[in-house]
């Protein structure tokens, strides 16, 4: 077990080293940030002269290899835009992101799940078919547009949720929260809905095929023989054997979460690392974008390191087997 | 199921606490969103408007400018030039700072030397400046090393800092980005304006308060003001209709319809000091992007005429521009010194014929075929005013080939290069504003002088359009302290670049705001929002 998960920290070095070389590759076609970071009457001389300093002439490699000596340690630059300390601009902003993504995730979740176990447990129900009929949207509308709708009905309309903004937050160490102010309650509906809908569209999908296959299996038929009762066999036969697959997918969506919460985060003006990593793409902030891409390849490296280790917990076979070989190869 | 519960009784209760207070009768806080956040709250960090102005409401200059742009007296009460060299600027006695302490020459003598040095972006309003020195206790004197007759309006966009506060905090000079240091100055603020800071989260928000002992008589009556960057237009608009917003900082064309039909909105609009305008690659022998070889078409002044006089920029105000455009022949605006207004007649339009007749009398029966560069992030509809170009051009035979990107990588592509070689395009599309001066010899300098690695004139002069004559005027009216005498040089510079058709000048683009109809503001033609103009009723 803990070779295990040595082996997956040493891998995941090298998948981060892959994610930086890919991003300092792909700099060079995000444009030159000089331009933006001077004003207009700023000679070409100096422009160029700036260029050189931060070392944007050097070829991509080099620039990467600065960049990790750097970072190795734990100095990130200041950003081109802002001209603050990258680090901290991005630790000020994960809380943000953070705090979305798990209400979205918690939304998606609790809400997922249980209209999974419904329409899979009663398929042919007039309210399953409405469920499924409704998920569609979740599928097949575009975010940003799921964003705006919901801010026209509930901001402009209603007047019920503030249509942008993190609202009044509390700080606590160098965390910021949302929970425990109701203006800060308030601000995280929408988003949470919004980035939460497709992931809960696609828990309940499946959910429901994977209740709707474990329904028909023998093991079912004879708990049922053994006169268990419904709730017994529902959750605690049918649900637990569907649960590899769910949290497989939803960890991988956790990340999916952090990662796209770039677009939820743009239609509500959210001041998460999604949003300042949109600015700094237009800026050409190459230190910034380098540090998130990095954060959040390193995200994924231990969300899927986590989502291992939850097999362990909920599937006995693999725990009695010692499991590397399974887990390696999901 | 249970996340959802909590937040409709969350709901409820503040529903029934909203009922129950109303705000102070005296506390007005004024919310206001922009598509993007000031960079930075040192005043020198970058010569851009935005920052400039926004931090203006912190740092105020010696001379600031009233709401036609005109100057007036701020931290300095008197200035003037002893004789034409030697400038003076008398301080206005009992200013404070907002930490208390007063303001002083030895501080104005520290900001001008921080905005003059390294990490400042400020650097070129310090070219005429020989030496800043302190003069007394509330003067200081400047000498230049050649009369310089437009010092006070480079200045007027220059926040004075307090030089105690600064080196207390080590950010005597603005921050290097070659160096991996925070500076204090760039998220901390020190001035005598009309407002403090009281928080500053870079992307986040920036909230201002009233300063009680601010020096003038305040016209705003706000106590609190939050700014947020909103960088979806959409979720601007919805949050100003919604009253989460009091005001917006630009307004997409395509809203402004439906933003009039609003009861509770009101729409500012008027235009703006920048002129965006066409430029022609009329120095290399031949053009980079063409099929015309051995030659370049737009050394001709004639073909630089027929597609000037093809583009019918009115339609493009009707058509691309929903009417948020200010169609003009120059390339400075009203409201800059030097505009003259009877020189501003675009020739009349040319019917196809009459154009392809004049192609094929310099030479291009069959017209030609060239690349055009253009932006898709920096003006408004920028890529869209190519497009009707293009279509336009067609019809008197010249294909245009249309290379439209963001900002970041067109700039890099199309200006000039360290030394001055040209940039690589051979048709492009650029707006200015002399923003610094507010004086159209910036714009002689930057964009219509010959290009000159020496002198440094013509940075922006993409294209390499030259023209000694008019070299020689800009030169003299750079230096010439006569009015009338400078104003004589500007209309004949300004009728030899209209004549040769040197660029064309498409039009001003309109600054549109909105904001809540209980919000008083002013708009300053040069875009800036100054908060110290601001009523809550």
């Amino acid at each position: 077990m803990l070779a295990f998960i040595l082996r997956r920290l040493l891998q995941s070095i090298a998948v981060l080293l892959a994610v930086g070389v890919v991003a300092f590759s792909l700099f060079r076609y995000v444009g030159d940030p000089i331009n933006a970071m001077v004003g207009q009457d700023t000679t070409m001389e100096e422009r160029a002269e700036l260029r050189t300093k931060l070392g944007l002439n050097d070829p991509a490699p080099v620039q990467f290899f600065h960049f990790i000596a750097n970072a190795a340690q734990g100095k990130f630059g200041l950003s081109y835009r802002t001209s603050e300390p990258v680090g901290r601009l991005i630790l000020e902003r994960i809380p943000a992101t953070l705090e979305l993504s798990l209400c979205a995730a918690v939304f998606a979740l609790f809400v997922g799940v249980p209209m999974g176990v419904y329409t899979g447990l009663y398929p042919k129900h007039w309210s399953s078919r409405l469920f499924q009929a409704v998920s569609l949207i979740g599928i097949s509308l575009p975010t940003f547009l799921i964003g705006i709708l919901l801010i026209l009905v509930f901001a402009v309309w209603l007047r019920l949720l503030p249509s942008f903004g993190r609202g009044e937050t509390v700080q606590i160490g160098w965390w910021t929260t949302n929970f425990l102010t109701w203006s800060g309650l308030k601000a995280l509906i929408l988003p949470s809905i919004t980035l939460g809908l497709f992931q809960l569209t696609l828990l309940m999908r499946l959910v429901r095929s994977e209740m709707l296959e474990v329904m028909r299996t023998d093991y079912i038929k004879f708990a049922r023989a053994r006169g268990l009762t419904n709730r017994a066999i529902n959750f605690g036969h049918a649900l637990k054997n569907t649960l590899v697959p769910v949290i497989t997918v939803t960890g991988l969506q956790l990340g999916a979460l952090i990662a796209f919460a770039i677009v939820t985060e743009t239609v509500f003006a959210w001041p998460g690392v999604g949003q300042l990593f949109i600015q700094s793409v237009q800026f050409s902030d190459i230190p910034v974008m380098a540090a998130y891409l990095m954060l959040i390849g390193l995200l994924f490296v231990l969300i899927n390191l986590t989502v291992d280790l939850l097999y362990f917990v909920v599937d006995p076979r693999l725990r009695s087997q010692g499991g590397t070989a399974r887990v390696a190869g999901h | 199921m249970h996340f959802n519960l909590r937040h409709s009784v969350a709901l409820t209760a503040l529903a029934c606490a909203s009922l129950a207070f109303t705000p102070a009768a005296d506390a007005k806080t004024f919310k206001w969103a922009n598509s993007g956040d000031v960079s930075s709250m040192d005043p020198y960090a970058r010569q851009e408007t935005f920052l400039l102005t926004f931090n203006s409401n912190i740092y105020e200059p010696l001379i600031r400018r009233d709401k036609d742009l005109k100057l007036e007296p701020a931290l300095a009460t008197k200035w003037g030039q002893t004789d034409p060299i030697t400038w003076f600027f008398d301080i206005r006695p009992g200013v404070k700072f907002h930490d208390g302490t007063p303001l002083t020459a030895d501080d104005v003598v520290f900001s001008l030397n921080r905005a003059n040095g390294p990490g400042s972006n400020m650097g070129s309003n310090f070219v005429s400046v020989k030496e800043i020195k302190k003069a007394g206790d509330m003067r200081v004197e400047v000498t230049t090393k050649y009369p310089d007759p437009l010092l006070a309006d480079k200045w007027a966009a220059l926040g004075m800092m307090s030089k105690a506060w600064a080196e207390k905090n080590n950010a005597v000079n603005s921050a290097d980005m070659t160096k991996n240091e925070e500076n204090f100055a760039t998220r901390n603020a020190m001035g005598t304006g009309p407002f403090m800071l009281k928080e500053r989260k870079a992307g986040e928000k920036t909230i201002l308060v009233n300063n009680p002992n601010w020096w003038d008589k305040p016209v705003h009556n706000i106590t609190e003001v939050i700014f947020t960057p909103v960088s979806n237009p959409a979720t601007r608009i919805a949050a100003l209709k919604a009253g989460d917003i009091d005001m917006t900082y630009e307004v997409p064309p395509a809203d402004t319809e439906s933003l009039k039909k609003d009861a509770n909105v009101k729409v500012l609009e008027g235009p703006e000091t920048r002129v965006v305008f066409l430029g022609f690659d009329q120095e290399r022998p031949e053009l980079l992007e063409s099929n015309v070889k051995g030659k370049n078409p737009f050394k001709d002044k004639k073909v630089r005429e027929a597609i000037h006089r093809s583009i019918d920029v009115d339609a493009i105000k009707r058509t691309v521009m929903r009417g948020q455009s200010f169609p003009t022949n120059l390339m400075v605006a009203p409201g800059i010194n030097g505009y003259m207004k009877d020189l501003d007649k675009r020739p009349a339009l040319l019917k196809p014929e009459e154009a392809k007749k004049m192609l094929a009398d310099a030479g291009y029966p069959n017209g030609f075929e060239v690349g055009m560069d253009c932006p898709n992030d920096r003006y408004v509809n920028d890529e869209k005013i190519c497009q009707a170009v293009v279509a336009m051009l067609a019809k008197i035979g010249v294909k245009v080939n249309l290379r439209a990107q963001t900002r970041n990588l067109y700039f890099a592509k199309i200006l000039r290069k360290a030394d001055l070689k040209p940039g690589d395009t051979s048709f492009y599309m650029l707006g200015w504003s002399p923003a610094q001066t507010y004086d159209v010899h910036n714009v002689f300098e930057a964009l219509i002088q010959t290009p000159n690695a020496a002198t440094k004139k013509g940075q922006f002069n993409a294209g390499g359009y030259s023209n000694p004559a008019v070299d020689k005027l800009a030169d003299s009216m750079e230096q010439e302290t006569d009015k009338a005498k400078r104003d004589a040089m500007i209309r004949e510079a300004t009728k030899l670049y209209v004549d040769d058709f040197a660029y064309v000048p498409l039009h001003q683009q309109a600054v549109v705001w909105a904001a809540r109809k209980n919000i008083d503001l002013v708009q300053p033609a040069d875009n800036s929002f100054p908060l110290r103009f601001v009523q809550v009723k």
